[in-house]
């Protein structure tokens, strides 16, 4: 009874040594490597415009399905700041409204529609490269429900990028 | 005259940019302290229906923006820094990534794994290594683009001219409140300056249905 015992705790930690070499050998082979987010984006200038001094590490640090119970406060403030008499916007959002859709960094991208920041008809689809993204947001920041308010903001008329893009695969032009 | 220790004119010249307070900052170059003039640095995100394949999508990452041309041929992809393009497909657009494409940049190559599920979800993020791996050559400052076509995918990482302009100068002058407005024409403040480009092309298929979220983050090594 005791020797069956004893070849059963063998066979048993046989099987152990055999499973646990086996993970072992799977972990070699492909290690387990941990990286630590430092930078995030993605809307333009959503940091740069939307965000106080001395909190831009910290939006960098925000992960996009907290971004609006954290940021949407103070994105309100923040657009109140630079236009106080904001109302609505080209697309009929209230402050909180907009600035709730700007507090989730993401950027939404169609699998379906043309794809385009804006272009008359879609809206936050995209982005293209050629899309003038700073002048639409100035226009939805500055250009009050029709767009007719503030026009020596609304338009930084840097209106191309400064060399013409490819038409094929990378599509970004070379470096100067 | 003896020759200044270089990490002291770098000293003296990064010490110059801080005291001048000229931060140039805009799309999202340079948007924070803790990133700003880093290998981690991310510039600008694009995404858009590929113009030679309606089946496909390209998602753009540019990062270390406002390189001179006379900086860009000694910039460098980091292989302590990993760029993560996040994919939120779910019906209920949670903003929490259910696929990742995690690029790296060792050994001289550039390496892109996924689209896959992430092994974690936040701030920190685990290399999904069993995932399809495309791996190419990074092309030089200079050199004809290195396109690898592998998976579906075509893959590019490089030097690109900053794809981004803005009269960014004027901006911050209206910000200050010494200028009441733009001017007619403005002036690109990213003109003439170059980013590293991760440029990628897969089928649209592979994202999602309908619509996604995208965001990407730069993320270093633990």
């Amino acid at each position: 009874m005791k020797n069956s015992l004893n070849v059963l705790s063998l066979v048993a930690i046989a099987a152990m040594v055999i499973l646990s070499s086996c993970s072992e050998s799977e972990d070699a082979a492909l290690p387990v490597i941990t990286y630590q987010q430092e930078d995030q984006m993605a809307r333009p200038a959503i940091n740069t415009v939307f965000v106080t001094t001395g909190e831009k590490d910290m939006f960098n640090q925000t992960i996009p399905s907290t971004g609006v119970a954290t940021w949407g406060t103070k994105f309100n403030s923040r657009l109140l700041a630079l236009n106080s008499g904001y109302t609505t916007n080209l697309l009929g959002l209230s402050s909180t409204a907009f600035t709730g859709v700007l507090a989730a960094d993401v950027l939404t991208a169609s699998l379906t529609k043309p794809t385009t920041f804006y272009d008359g008809t879609n809206v936050l689809t995209g982005r293209k490269l050629d899309d003038d993204v700073i002048t639409v947001e100035l226009i939805l920041i500055f250009g009050g429900p029709t767009n007719a308010l503030n026009p020596t903001l609304t338009d930084d008329h840097v209106d191309a990028n400064d060399k013409a893009f490819l038409t094929t695969f990378p599509y970004l032009a070379a470096p100067f | 005259m003896t020759k200044l220790p270089k990490k002291l004119v770098m000293a003296v010249m990064v010490a110059t940019i801080c005291a001048s307070g000229i931060y140039l900052i805009a799309a999202d170059h340079a948007d924070a302290p803790a990133v700003t003039g880093k290998t981690s640095d991310i510039t600008d995100v694009y995404a858009f229906q590929s113009p030679t394949n309606a089946s496909n999508m390209v998602l753009v990452v540019n990062i270390q923006g406002l390189l001179a041309p006379s900086a860009t041929a000694a910039a460098k992809f980091d292989p302590e820094t990993m760029v993560e393009i996040n994919i939120d497909n779910s019906a209920t657009a949670d903003n929490i990534e259910d696929l990742v494409i995690q690029t790296t940049f060792e050994n001289g190559k550039v390496q892109v794994y996924g689209p896959a599920n992430p092994i974690q979800t936040g701030l920190k993020s685990t290399l999904i290594n069993s995932a399809t791996k495309v791996e190419g050559a990074i092309t030089a400052y200079g050199a004809v683009p290195s396109i690898t076509e592998q998976s579906g995918m075509k893959v590019f990482a490089g030097p690109r001219d900053d794809p981004f302009f803005f009269d960014l100068g004027q901006f911050k002058k209206i910000l200050a409140t010494t200028a009441t407005g733009f001017n007619n024409p403005g002036t690109d403040t990213f003109a003439g300056t170059n980013v590293m480009s991760i440029v990628i092309e897969l089928p649209k298929s592979v994202l999602g249905t309908g619509s996604v979220n995208i965001w990407a983050t730069s993320n270093r090594k633990m």
